[in-house]
Parts: C-alpha cells; structure tokens; sequence
C-alpha cells in the first residue's frame, strides 16, 4: 500500500514488475477464468486492463469476525488475488494497514478526498442499529461512518453474509438490530459477495471485472454477481447425478457415504444455495465442503443461521415435502427469471446516475 | 490403508489413513470428450479455435485425471516461467493442446484445453520481440 505509481494503468504496473508480455496473456487467461467469462475474453481483459488506471478501494469493517478478510488473504503470497491488490490502490482497511489512529484515519480521509465520487467502498460485517455503540471506528458508530464513506464511493461492494443480508448478528433474536448495507444505503450500486466466508475469487473477480470493464457485473435478485452466484451449488454438483437416481447417504458413515452418493437427507442445503463452490472449489483448489463428506450449510443465502439446523433435510424444514420442493424449484425458476430481467434493466456502467 | 493426498497438502506432515478416494463418475467426462471431437472437426473444417476451461466443469473426485489420461501425450512438451510456471502440451491427439498455469508458490491457477494448431502463448508477443530487441542494442552498444 503506497509505494507503487498511483498514475500507472494495471498493463504499466505488471510491466514494471518485470513482468513480459506473455506472462500478462497468462494472467489475463486465468482472469478470465477468474470472473466466470468464456477463454476467448482474455485478448479483451489484455486490451482493458493496458488502459485501466487502478482505482482506489477503502475497505470498513464492522461487525464481523474478520473470516472474510482471513478468506482473501488466506493463500500464499504471490496469487492472483495478490496481483490484484497490486492492480488497486488499497488505501484503506483497518485490519491489514499498518498505520492506526489519527494517522490510519487521515489515509482513508486523504483517498476519500482525492478520489471522491472515484473510489470502490467495500465493506465486511453488518451494521448495528439498536445501539450506535455497539461498534465504533475511532469513536464514529458504523451506521455514520457508513453512510459518510459511502456519498463519495462509485460503488459499494458488500462482502460476505453480514454485509450483504445481515449474516449471524442479525440471527434470531438478533440482538443488537444488525442490518445489511443494502438495508441503509439506497442511493448506490451495491454488489453483494456473499458466504461465511465468501470465496476469495468471487472478491477479486469482482473488483477485476468492475476494474477491467468500468461496469457493474450482471447482478441476481439479491444483488450477487451471476457469474458465481447464477446457479445452484445443487445444479454445479458432481454428486447430483445420485440426486437424480435416487442414491442417497442416509447416515455420514454408510455405505452411501463412502459410495460419495447425495448428501440431501443428511441436510445439505445445496438445492436452495446460490454459489460456485462445487466448480471454484476451497484451499487452492483441494475441495470444497461436498466433496469432503459433508453437506452444503446455505451460508451464501440471506438468513441461512436461522434455517432450522445444518443437518435437517429440506424436506423436513420449512420447504415441506419432497414434492413441495419441486414446486418450489419450479416457482423460484420463474420468480429468478423475472428478479433476472430486472436486475439486467437496472444493470449500467458503473458512475452513471451518480451525483 | 494409505491415500494420496492433494498436492496442496504435500506441506503438511501428516499422512491420510482411510478408504481410497472414490471415483465418482458426474458424466461429464464422455461430454467434454464429444465436445474436443466437434471443436477439431471445425478446426479442420475452418480453422476456428476453441478452449475448455477445466476449472469451470463440476468435476468429481478422480474425474479430470481420467480425462487427461484418456487425452495422453503427444509430440511437443513447451514451459515457461512468467508470474509462476506454465506447461504447454499436446495431448495424443494433434491439435488438442493442454495449457497449465501455476504461480511462483507452484499452486495451479488454470487448466485449459485448447484445440488450435498452435496455441498463442507459443508465440513469442511483439511487445517482447521489440523489449528484447532494445536489449540486443544496449548489450551491442548501441
């Protein structure tokens, strides 16, 4: 943070690096497999990403538990999310700066001024109602520094469950009236990145694909980019063929279980979650939770603490019978493909529309 | 019984006892395979270009080692070292090239199947050519 040329665009600060040309094609290859878009994009993210000048990102915690940012920098160093952050002007975020106090708030006040209207806000954790002091950064409640960062911010991007729909604060009975940011701000794009923790690379493909393009990805009814949010865990499942011949693992130890049949009736939520996990996969691409034996917990969707317990079938909560969920499924094809309409109408390039 | 564990476990000194890894079979792996013989019969036919993106299928446990196993080896093996390492190989089937990327922890960022008779990276860019020419002078003196 600090020491590179703010003035480089992304091609010129690679290069810089001793990066060559071919070495570029290559990161711009993974990119795109990065943002969820077809190989063939790779000459285009090329051609963007020479011209793109790295925007500046300030980055506010709230009430969180840190495992979003853990998630991000969880991998070692240097990854594509490392090239990334080298490919932004980072300049502020309270857990990874060095600087504190006066100082660390100076630097988020300085980039707020130089780049008002300019800079990308991402924000982790929910945001406490019932008490402004529940949580305060150098003595300002979260709900006020919020929305004081947020008139100058492009966009806001929302990350992880507590950001995007409220997350575990705002589980039953939700003591402290935590809210999301979309609950507060309504004047703004706001992207939702949302998982207990999110993905890393749904964090970074975003902020690369708003960085590449200049726009907003295509955005779900719940406001989740649908290059990693556009299916069901269920649908991107390599167990669902046993879903669909009926081959289930009725208890974690049976034969089934090791057969790696489906995890449905020992709760998995895979069905009713939006998320890329089976394709993405976790640490450095060894699995994801399926795949490891144990069923999908829903922790990218709103509210998902509250579903009744990790290991009940859905068909035994609040979704009603087998046959219910078919229905429901069929409902939610048409309900997504309307929120999908929408969301397409409202997409624009991001800074249009702003003050 | 012992399994071979994730090459991005090889760091951790611990050993995994249990049943082996189960071989589960999505379907996808004939699908893909049916999709390479389309893309070369285009590229045959027209000359059109086409990649698979291995990190984008929902592949189980085992699934793209049989794949790649099934593709084999070919002639022309090529790696280079640019942000991490890179293999360009061709599979048993020339035209059907696999393109693996790493980065400089050695952790795989990307697996491609490209059908093409020579894939781009092989290509030395000209934005190289000119860097490296502008060495050549300075080393000449001129």
């Amino acid at each position: 943070m600090g020491t590179l040329n703010l003035s480089a665009t992304v091609g010129e600060q690679l290069r810089a690096q001793g990066v060559s040309r071919r070495g570029f094609m290559k990161f711009c290859s993974t990119m795109a497999s990065v943002m969820a878009l077809a190989p063939a994009f790779a000459p285009r993210i090329a051609a963007a990403l020479d011209k793109a000048k790295r925007p500046s990102v300030i980055w506010l915690p709230f009430q969180e538990c840190t495992g979003c940012t853990e998630s991000l920098t969880r991998s070692h160093a240097p990854t594509i999310e490392n090239l990334i952050f080298d490919a932004i002007s980072l300049d502020y975020h309270e857990t990874l700066q060095a600087a504190a106090g006066h100082q660390a708030e100076g630097a988020r006040q300085k980039a707020m001024q130089d780049n008002w209207g300019e800079y990308f806000l991402a924000v982790d954790g929910s945001i406490p109602l019932a008490n402004k002091g529940y949580s305060t950064i150098g003595g300002v409640s979260n709900v006020d520094l919020l929305q004081q960062v947020a008139k100058g911010a492009k966009a806001i991007i929302a990350i992880g469950t507590c950001a995007s729909f409220g997350g575990l604060p705002k589980a039953s009975p939700n003591p402290t009236g935590a809210v999301s940011v979309s609950d507060l701000i309504k004047d703004k794009p706001i992207i939702n990145i949302s998982g207990c923790p999110p993905i890393p690379i749904a964090i970074t493909g975003v902020l690369a694909q708003v960085l590449t393009f200049g726009q907003l990805p295509e955005l779900d009814h719940y406001g989740r980019p649908k290059a990693f949010y556009g299916q069901t865990i269920h649908d991107r499942c390599y167990r669902r063929p046993f879903y669909e011949r009926g081959q289930f693992a009725e208890t974690f130890d049976d034969e089934g279980a090791k057969q790696g049949w489906c995890l449905f009736k020992l709760g998995c939520k895979g069905p009713v979650t939006y998320n890329s996990c089976p394709t993405t996969k976790w640490n450095m691409g060894v699995s994801f939770p399926i795949e490891s034996g144990h069923g999908c917990i829903g922790c990218s969707e709103p509210d998902f603490w509250d579903w009744q317990g990790v290991y009940r079938p859905l068909s035994t909560t609040r979704w009603g019978g087998y046959g219910a969920l078919g229905v429901a499924a069929a409902a939610g094809v048409a309900v997504g493909a309307v929120a999908a309409l929408a969301a397409r109408r409202k997409q624009r390039p991001v800074g249009e529309d702003q003050p | 019984m012992r399994t071979e564990a994730h090459p991005a476990l090889a760091g951790i000194p611990l050993v995994v006892e249990g049943t082996p890894m189960v071989q589960v079979d999505s379907g996808n792996v004939p699908l893909l395979l049916h999709e390479l013989r389309h893309a070369l019969e285009r590229l045959l036919k027209d000359g059109s270009t086409h990649i698979i993106d291995l990190r984008a299928i929902p592949l189980g446990p085992g699934e793209e080692e049989r794949l790649l196993e099934t593709l084999g080896t070919g002639e022309v093996r090529a790696e280079f070292t640019s942000l991490g390492r890179s293999v360009i190989e061709e599979s048993a089937y020339p035209g059907l090239w696999r393109v693996t990327h790493w980065n400089t922890a050695d952790e795989m960022t990307g697996r491609f199947l490209e059908v093409t008779f020579t894939p781009a990276l092989l290509s030395s860019p000209p934005e190289d050519v000119s860097a490296g020419l502008d060495r050549l002078k300075t080393d000449l003196g001129g």
